[in-house]
């Protein structure tokens, strides 16, 4: 036996283990949920049957329809607005901000994150509540003469969604930014670019890969979040991970539940083939 | 332009941590709701969750679960990473693709999936199924990190090593593993923050032995309470304590 079988036989040995548990607790699982998602419900017992009677009744009835449609109003709306906040923060952190404070403000700029995620979404609520810090603050100095309604309603959520993401955008941009070179930005300049231009032209263009890693990103955790809804949404409208969990709670209804993550999945699968030509993730 | 970009990062700093100031300010409210006024402060709630018996259960509970999962991570994405790393091997790209998978795949998934094939194996719901969740969660991070880390100068050492008689599990733990160290403590932390903090593997996977998050839920259907600010403030507390500490030991950069 050569050196190099011997060599690649130790290799595979050393990546068998995380593959085996890959596969047993991840694929084989998903595999079960998608023969599961085919089984329909009689009674209170699962019968198992290879028909797209889920699947038919997600895409027709109307409870189940609109909450695809609201996951991704609500997933687009987060994306599109944590980018437009997160873009100048990364911008001035690393170009305005002198080289030795970088990594301290890009610490501060996350440090939230290290809060609980279940504690953060409880946070929002006190902030955003009738009797919470704004409403009473807003009223304290005269810009509102009664509490107004956010708590339990999509805005709720937004904010709570865009708070997380703001910051996780933030450390994609930044480090996609620091990686430029302040030429290009005086390239622009010499050709006559004026400020504006050489943001739209040339600034902004190189920072689409952190923009779409961040993104996508953005996209996968805020699809399949169920904390931030169920803690700030109220219950007027339900995404999509609040109905998978309802099927689960009050009717143990396995087979829609599962039928309901094939299609969230299906979801990312799309969001990622549109946005890979932009992914670059490293090595892997 | 300079007075605009400091207004900016003075607005969006407010956004980022007015939840995280209000959710510390009012863990000191003297009164039994954490909405103004502020009346304090006050230990009292403090004193409350620290004597909370079901609370320290879950907290060590959680601890447990988030050192071992983290660890089985670390071991099978470091396993994988030194394998893929060294040599090229047929299938190396889907095998990799395979172990970065479940990164892409809502965590709400991998339990539904992974509370189906326990139910059909006749498996409980505990800490131990939880764990195994975590850990699935955990192995493409570690993988990630670690392979992203592995480099020629690496290789060459462990190659020298060889040649000087060193054998497989010496060249691993007193060749690569130091040489890797700053990547194995990151992914290692990492890893153990998200255990520590993840909630619906936790919630689906767990029955009567739970963990922090899952506490800390069902803590909140009982409406608000300053209790819930105290445990929060506590164990964001604790994350800072830790982050700093890898901040000046680890991830220091040598002084030139």
């Amino acid at each position: 036996m050569s050196i190099e079988t011997t060599d690649k036989r130790r290799a595979f040995g050393f990546v068998a283990p995380a593959l085996l548990w890959t596969c047993a607790f991840f694929i084989l699982p998903f595999a079960a949920m998608i023969l599961l998602s085919l089984a329909h419900l009689e009674g209170r017992t699962v019968v198992q049957g290879y028909d797209f009677g889920n699947y038919i009744k997600i895409f027709t009835e109307p409870s189940l329809l609109k909450g695809i449609r609201v996951s991704l109003e609500i997933t687009l709306v987060v994306t599109v607005i944590s980018v437009v906040l997160a873009w100048p923060l990364a911008w001035i952190i690393a170009t305005r901000v002198p080289p030795r404070y970088q990594r301290l403000a890009i610490m501060l700029a996350v440090l939230p994150f290290w809060t609980s995620y279940v504690v953060r979404s409880y946070a929002w609520a006190l902030v955003l509540g009738q009797n919470g810090v704004l409403m009473q603050g807003l009223i304290g100095i005269g810009i509102l003469d009664a509490p107004i309604q956010i708590m339990a309603t999509r805005a709720a959520t937004v904010i709570g969604f865009v708070h997380f993401f703001v910051m996780l955008l933030t450390l994609t941009i930044y480090s996609n930014l620091i990686q430029l070179s302040p030429n290009y930005a005086r390239a622009a300049a010499d050709l006559g670019a004026n400020g504006w231009n050489t943001f739209r032209l040339v600034i902004l263009p190189l920072t689409l890969p952190g923009i779409m890693t961040g993104a996508f990103l953005t996209f996968v955790l805020c699809i399949g979040d169920y904390i931030t809804p169920q803690i700030l949404g109220g219950n007027n409208e339900l995404t999509m991970p609040q109905l998978i969990m309802l099927q689960l709670g009050r009717r143990g209804d396995f087979p829609m539940a599962s039928a309901l993550s094939v299609v969230l999945m299906a979801l990312v699968t799309v969001a990622y083939a549109l946005s890979a030509r932009w992914l670059k993730m490293e090595r892997v | 332009m300079r007075a605009l970009s400091w207004i900016y990062i003075g607005a969006i700093f407010t956004f980022i941590f007015l939840p995280v100031v209000v959710l510390v300010l009012f863990s000191f409210q003297d009164s039994r709701l954490p909405v103004p006024p502020f009346n304090g402060p006050s230990l009292k709630w403090y004193t409350q969750v620290l004597n909370d018996r079901g609370l320290m259960e879950a907290l060590t509970n959680s601890l447990l679960v988030a050192l071992v999962s983290a660890a089985v991570a670390l071991l099978l994405g470091f396993f994988a990473a030194q394998g893929l790393a060294r040599i090229r091997l047929p299938g190396s790209v889907l095998m990799r693709g395979l172990l970065i998978a479940p990164m892409t795949v809502s965590y709400l998934i991998i339990a539904l999936g992974l509370l189906s094939m326990f139910n059909d194996l006749g498996f409980r719901p505990s800490l131990w199924t939880t764990g195994v969740g975590h850990v699935v969660i955990n192995v493409p991070l570690c993988f990630a990190i670690l392979f992203a880390s592995m480099g020629d100068h690496q290789k060459n050492a462990e190659r020298a090593a060889r040649d000087l008689g060193a054998g497989e599990v010496q060249v691993l733990f007193l060749v690569t593993a130091p040489m890797l160290k700053p990547a194995l403590l990151a992914a290692y932390f990492l890893s153990v923050t998200f255990s520590w903090d993840e909630f619906i593997i936790a919630f689906l996977l767990t029955r009567f032995d739970v963990t922090l998050p899952v506490e800390i839920w069902s803590m909140l259907r009982s409406g608000l309470s300053p209790a819930t600010n105290a445990i929060g403030s506590l164990v964001f507390l604790v994350s800072i304590a830790i982050l700093f500490l890898l901040e000046f030991t680890v991830f220091r950069k040598p002084r030139a």
